[in-house]
């Protein structure tokens, strides 16, 4: 058993992506201010980078000592918040969350985020994206909680096995990289995109959450669930491991009818458990 | 505009699909029993439309097909542009090109069959 975990960890060892050392980078940064009618350009920036210096660290560094006025959003610098979300050297990551020494070559070309309507330099509006979130009511919906009346106020009991189906869904940040990277986001506004899909799911299969009917034609439309390619590029660029591709399959299985009745089975289940 | 809900769409999509796999396996394998150049002559295919099963089975395929096929054109086209027009128009348009392929279809396989015409 051991040597079976050992040969794993040698194996993960040897897949590890390469760290090149590097004491400087040069920065390409996309400069354009859309509200003022710019047309798009790169900044070339040389920035002094140590091993652990991350992509929101150079960019912080350019802004602080050689151009203050690179338009960047972030906050927690540390993969909590969603907010530096860009693409790097194309592809849609969290600024905070990317090592310079991961990324291959000595230039790092840093763009807003695709599919986003774009306000300035690294900044898009997220307008769209937050709307389609709303839309799926992402909170919990409880007609037999009445919150107001404290006396009868009581606690949802969910069991280890019930919180696992949802948990992984939890982690979303809001980060819009999968909604960047999403091919049908591209071609179809209406589409929800991958983030928002996967979060009905997460609220849909909490047995605490009683809106199952309204959630499923929330998202069983022309432009719905449906559109959907899995293409999977939603879960590969997702920085917290959510893996929105699966969610959408999933959510699909239940309207196909493949696990109509689990929930109903699993009240069963867990009223013979207590008899 | 909407009799069926999406999702009754796509069920019907993917189950026409998998039949179609099916359906047209038979009809390929229906090639194989003799020579190929020899089942596509001129009396063999004749033959073909006057044995019942085998009517059927190449009106089956022609449905199947019809529907799947212009389901997914629907698909495809939804992605091109939104707007209300143009997706009733497109489902519009879909839904009576699948019925005249299915029309006209039927009609040659009615016609090669001799149904009431002999």
């Amino acid at each position: 058993m051991n040597e079976q975990v050992i040969e794993k960890i040698e194996k993960m060892g040897k897949h590890k992506k390469k760290e090149t050392i590097r004491s400087s980078i040069v920065l390409k940064v996309y400069r354009a201010n859309r509200l003022a009618g710019e047309s798009g350009h790169y900044d070339s920036i040389e920035v002094p980078v140590q091993r652990w210096t991350t992509v929101l660290d150079a960019l912080l560094h350019a802004k602080s000592y050689k151009d203050p006025s690179i338009g960047i959003r972030f906050s927690c610098r540390m993969a909590s918040c969603g907010s530096c979300g860009m693409k790097i050297n194309g592809i849609p990551r969290l600024a905070c969350y990317t090592k310079v020494s991961e990324l291959e070559g000595s230039t790092v070309t840093v763009e807003p985020l695709a599919n986003f309507p774009h306000i300035r330099d690294l900044v898009t509006d997220f307008a769209q994206f937050f709307s389609h979130h709303r839309d799926m009511q992402p909170y919990i919906k409880n007609d037999q909680a009445d919150i107001e009346d404290k006396a009868r106020l009581s606690e949802f009991l969910q069991s280890p096995e019930d919180l696992d189906k949802f948990l992984q869904f939890s982690y979303c940040i809001k980060c819009g990289l999968c909604y960047s990277a999403c091919p049908t986001v591209a071609t179809d506004i209406k589409f929800p995109g991958p983030q928002a899909l996967s979060q009905a799911y997460r609220y849909f299969i909490d047995n605490r959450d009683m809106a199952e009917k309204e959630r499923m034609n929330m998202v069983d439309d022309r432009h719905g669930i449906w559109r959907c390619h899995f293409a999977g590029s939603c879960s590969s660029v997702c920085p917290k491991g959510v893996d929105p591709a699966l969610g959408i399959q999933l959510l699909r299985g239940h309207m196909l009818g493949f696990s109509k009745n689990e929930k109903k089975i699993a009240d069963l289940q867990e009223r013979l458990r207590k008899d | 505009m909407t009799m069926l809900r999406e999702s009754q769409i796509m069920k019907i999509h993917y189950i026409t699909g998998i039949a179609a796999l099916f359906v047209v396996a038979i009809h390929i394998m229906m090639r194989l029993i003799m020579p190929y150049n020899m089942s596509l002559e001129y009396e063999n295919v004749i033959a073909n439309y006057h044995n019942l099963p085998y009517v059927v089975l190449l009106e089956s395929i022609l449905v199947l097909i019809a529907i799947h096929g212009f389901n997914g054109l629907r698909v495809i086209l939804l992605e091109l542009r939104q707007s209300k027009a143009w997706e009733d128009g497109v489902t519009i348009l879909t839904i009576a090109a699948m019925m005249a392929v299915v029309a006209y279809g039927t009609r040659t396989i009615i016609f090669a069959n001799g149904l009431g015409f002999e």
